[in-house]
């Protein structure tokens, strides 16, 4: 009991140390004994939550149970993906392309679920490319991505893609401001006259989710940060932070911190609405994509988009409001009562916290401290609910729990301070390992969260794990928030950088998850049902194989009569129809990479044979105790040689001899 | 601190055998092993099989319409490993097997494969000559039906 008390006093000791020293030290004093069993769930037991991370640099998104930290799953996103044959698979390439083309990478910082009536719902979740501006929609029934949209008017997309309560729009804000219109070849330093930031309102289709970019925001060239929608009382409003309101272009860290107070922009976009249906909006000619799968076909469509229509809030004047907000503001989170709205300045020793029901006063007032690029300012303190004092060093994110509180990430301080929204009293605050981006809490971006846990994303791992070279993981941390202090539970690896991520009970997506595809939907125009159909075509230059897979053959598995010059299309049907089956298909030398076929699903690889002789194929994914015999020969021989085209599964000695391959 | 520790791996030693205790109730992939069947019959049933099917009612002409249904789900979901002869390929032959089991055993396990193949004294021993699990290809009760129907006619059904 006492040397207890002692450890307790020494761990008190060494967290106030921590703090004071602002920077992170020794991590052996972290998760405190006893905790672990929290996020322990055991051998063949689920896990209570679905939690969606971006992958960051990665282009993908990972899925990881909580409280358990275990990784179920990588979703190819905006990055081909080996693995899956993502962006490999002649079906699924055209979902990376954009306006530019191929584009077999991206960024991905910031997962957001869709919701009914600020709740979320479960069926989808999206994700913001940063670089080739983009936003990709997964369905979590099979957690794929569904769908791709490219972003026009825009440069590194990361103020996205943030939802309202009902899923009406998600938000594609752009981080760059760049020269927006028919000339673009100006100069850099003419960024205060040419350069502008354009947000864009995406909408949602009711039922399949589809994404459509309904109209643009023209607005001054400032950098977008974050963002997130009002709910209940504010709903219809949006709120995004922004710097660089110095609209500088060289040397940002100096010259974009150079005032006092930057802004967070509040747009009401039920007016933008309004002015959308009385024809104010102006068409411009854009390019860009719009990319979709089909579950029926098992193929992605790519398309090309030339029309965006774009509201100037400069002219249209009460769609947009400036709030000032201290300094370089990061974060901005609007809290479950919709009420509150709290701004993170990266630089700023205080939390802002602005209250709607000021802002809408301000505004009816005109409590304005003149305009920003045609937008007016309201005034900092008749907008602001109150500020919290020294909560640390350089506060990022604020997500919320069910009790009234929130919880900011600080980035300099390494640490998570838990908060009252109303008294904006400190509460408790617990150390990160180490640098903390973002953090989550399941719901914690909705009505309603369930605050249960708080995961930090963290950017640097230093003396938490074995070495692995220069290049350490960065890691994701489970803190439980049910009581009245935060406690670590648990650590653990996550891909690429993690920045946003979201969470949700599993009931909501376990239950609808797919096991199969039928195979009497497939409508891929090269499926092969049954082995039955399956045959080897030429049409031109172009040789078609009809190919099945089934624990543990291929159909047909020796081909032969293939010329140099000519173009193979393995066009594989997985004749399975049990639940985590997929079957793989590789071959010899191809420059590109495996497929992987889910049950009652067709892919298509291209390869183009540049050798004569005889390739091999195989099965790359382990399907059976024959797993190793699932193989097969394709022969390949000199351009204008007479090898007959011929197929054969299963033919012996005396068949083979029916059917000579001859020269 | 020494001694909590101590206490705390004993505790972990007792929960980690309490769990592996519960946990051979669950093992194999499907639904646990119940001892009574359906009908209040004590014993699993060779004859019949675990699933569904208690009593299928099979005339003794053949159904051309469910045969010929049949076929269609043959080629398209059995066919790969099963020859109509009495060929092995991945899976046994066909020829013969409604001779060699009841209807209610054909159907139940083909749509309920994974437990049969767990427990079955049948389909487990054909399975160490096949050494490769046969597929569950999710099979309707209606598709069960009239593949057996097909497996009559192969038979020699009229």
């Amino acid at each position: 009991m006492n040397s207890s008390k002692r450890m307790l006093t020494i761990l008190l000791a060494l967290v106030a140390l921590q703090w004071m020293s602002c920077k992170p030290k020794g991590a052996s004093n972290a998760a405190a004994g006893g905790s672990a069993e929290k996020a322990y769930v055991a051998p063949g037991k689920y896990d209570e939550f679905y939690n969606f991370v971006s992958g960051g640099f990665s282009g993908q998104m990972s899925v990881y149970g909580l409280p358990s930290g275990r990784l179920f799953r990588v979703i190819p996103v905006f990055s081909v993906d080996p693995e899956k044959g993502y962006g490999y698979s002649e079906e699924s390439k055209p979902m990376l392309m954009t306006s530019n083309g191929f584009v077999p990478w991206d960024d991905l910082h910031h997962v957001s679920f869709s919701q009914t009536n600020g709740e979320i719902d479960g069926r989808w979740t999206f994700g913001n490319g940063n670089n080739t501006p983009r936003v990709a929609r997964i369905d979590n029934k099979t957690f794929r991505t569904a769908e791709i949209i490219e972003i026009p008017n825009s440069a590194g997309n990361h103020s996205s893609p943030f939802i309202t309560e009902n899923s009406e729009y998600l938000v594609a804000g752009t981080r760059f401001s760049i020269p927006v219109g028919d000339n673009q070849d100006v100069p850099i330093e003419s960024y205060k006259d040419n350069f502008k930031g354009v947000i864009s309102f995406i909408s949602i289709g009711k039922e399949h989710g589809e994404m459509d970019i309904a109209f643009q925001l023209l607005l001054p060239g400032v950098n977008f940060d974050l963002s997130r929608a009002g709910k209940g009382p504010s709903h219809g409003w949006f709120f995004f932070s922004c710097y660089n309101s110095e609209q500088a272009n060289t040397l940002l860290e100096v010259n974009a911190s150079q005032r006092d107070k930057d802004f967070i922009l509040a747009v009401n976009w039920k007016k933008a609405e309004e002015y959308l249906k009385a024809g104010k909006g102006v068409k411009k000619q854009v390019r860009y994509a719009h990319n979709t799968w089909d579950e029926k076909t098992h193929s992605a469509k790519h398309e090309i988009r030339t029309e965006v229509t774009v509201l100037d809030p400069a002219i249209l004047k009460d769609i947009c409001y400036f709030i000032p907000c201290p300094k370089s503001p990061h974060g901005c989170d609007t809290d479950p009562t919709g009420e509150y709205i709290v701004g993170s300045g990266k630089l700023a020793a205080i939390i802002p916290v602005f209250s709607f029901t000021k802002i809408q006063k301000a505004i009816a007032d005109k409590t304005y401290d003149g305009e920003y690029g045609g937008i007016p300012v309201i005034k900092y303190e008749a907008a602001l609910h109150g500020e919290v004092k020294k909560p640390g060093l350089g506060p990022l994110h604020t997500e919320f729990d069910d009790k009234g509180n929130a919880y900011t990430s600080f980035f300099v301080s390494s640490e998570i301070v838990k908060w009252n929204v109303k008294s904006l009293e400190v509460l408790d605050r617990v150390p990160t390992y180490y640098s903390i981006g973002h953090l989550s809490i399941p719901g914690g971006d909705t009505r309603k969260p369930w605050g249960k846990y708080v995961v930090a994303y963290n950017k640097i791992t230093k003396d938490r794990y074995l070495p692995t070279g220069p290049e350490l993981t960065q890691s994701a941390q489970i803190f439980d928030i049910s009581g009245d202090k935060m406690q670590l539970i648990l650590d653990f690896p996550t891909i690429g950088e993690p920045h946003y991520a979201g969470s949700m009970p599993a009931s909501l997506i376990k239950d609808k998850s797919v096991k199969i595809f039928k195979i009497d939907e497939n409508q891929h125009p090269y499926a092969a049902k049954g082995e039955k159909e399956s045959k080897v075509v030429r049409e031109g230059n172009k040789i078609h194989v009809y190919m099945t897979s089934i624990r543990s053959h291929f159909a047909p598995d020796n081909i032969e009569g293939v010329k140099l010059g000519d173009e193979v299309y393995f066009h594989v049907t997985n004749l399975e129809q049990d639940w985590d089956v997929p079957h793989g298909f590789a071959i010899k030398g191809a420059l590109n990479a495996e497929l992987l076929i889910m049950p009652g699903e067709t892919q298509t690889l291209k390869w183009v044979p540049e050798k004569v002789g005889v390739f091999p194929f195989y099965c790359t994914d382990f399907c059976s105790a024959l797993h190793q015999e699932m193989q097969g020969y394709l022969r390949v021989s000199p351009a204008g040689s007479n090898v007959p085209l011929s197929f054969s599964l299963g033919k012996k000695g005396a068949d083979a001899a029916e059917k000579p391959a001859s020269k | 601190m020494k001694k909590m520790l101590i206490v705390f791996s004993f505790l972990g030693f007792v929960y980690a055998c309490n769990n592996e205790t519960s946990s051979d109730k669950t093992s194999g992939t499907e639904s646990t092993t119940k001892t009574t069947t359906d009908n209040g019959n004590p014993s699993y049933d060779p004859e019949r099989g675990a699933g569904k099917f208690t009593n299928v009612d099979v005339k003794p002409e053949l159904d051309k319409v469910m045969a010929e249904a049949g076929l269609k789900v043959y080629d398209v979901k059995c066919g790969s490993c099963h020859k109509l002869t009495d060929e092995k390929l991945v899976g046994p032959g066909w020829k013969g097997v409604t001779t060699r089991h009841k209807p209610e055993w054909i159907m139940n396990f083909v749509t309920n494969v994974d437990e049969m193949l767990n427990k079955d004294p049948k389909a487990m021993a054909q399975l160490e000559l096949c050494l490769v699990r046969m597929p569950n290809q999710n099979l309707t009760d209606d598709d069960a039906r009239h593949v057996y129907e097909f497996m009559r006619k192969n038979d020699g059904v009229k």
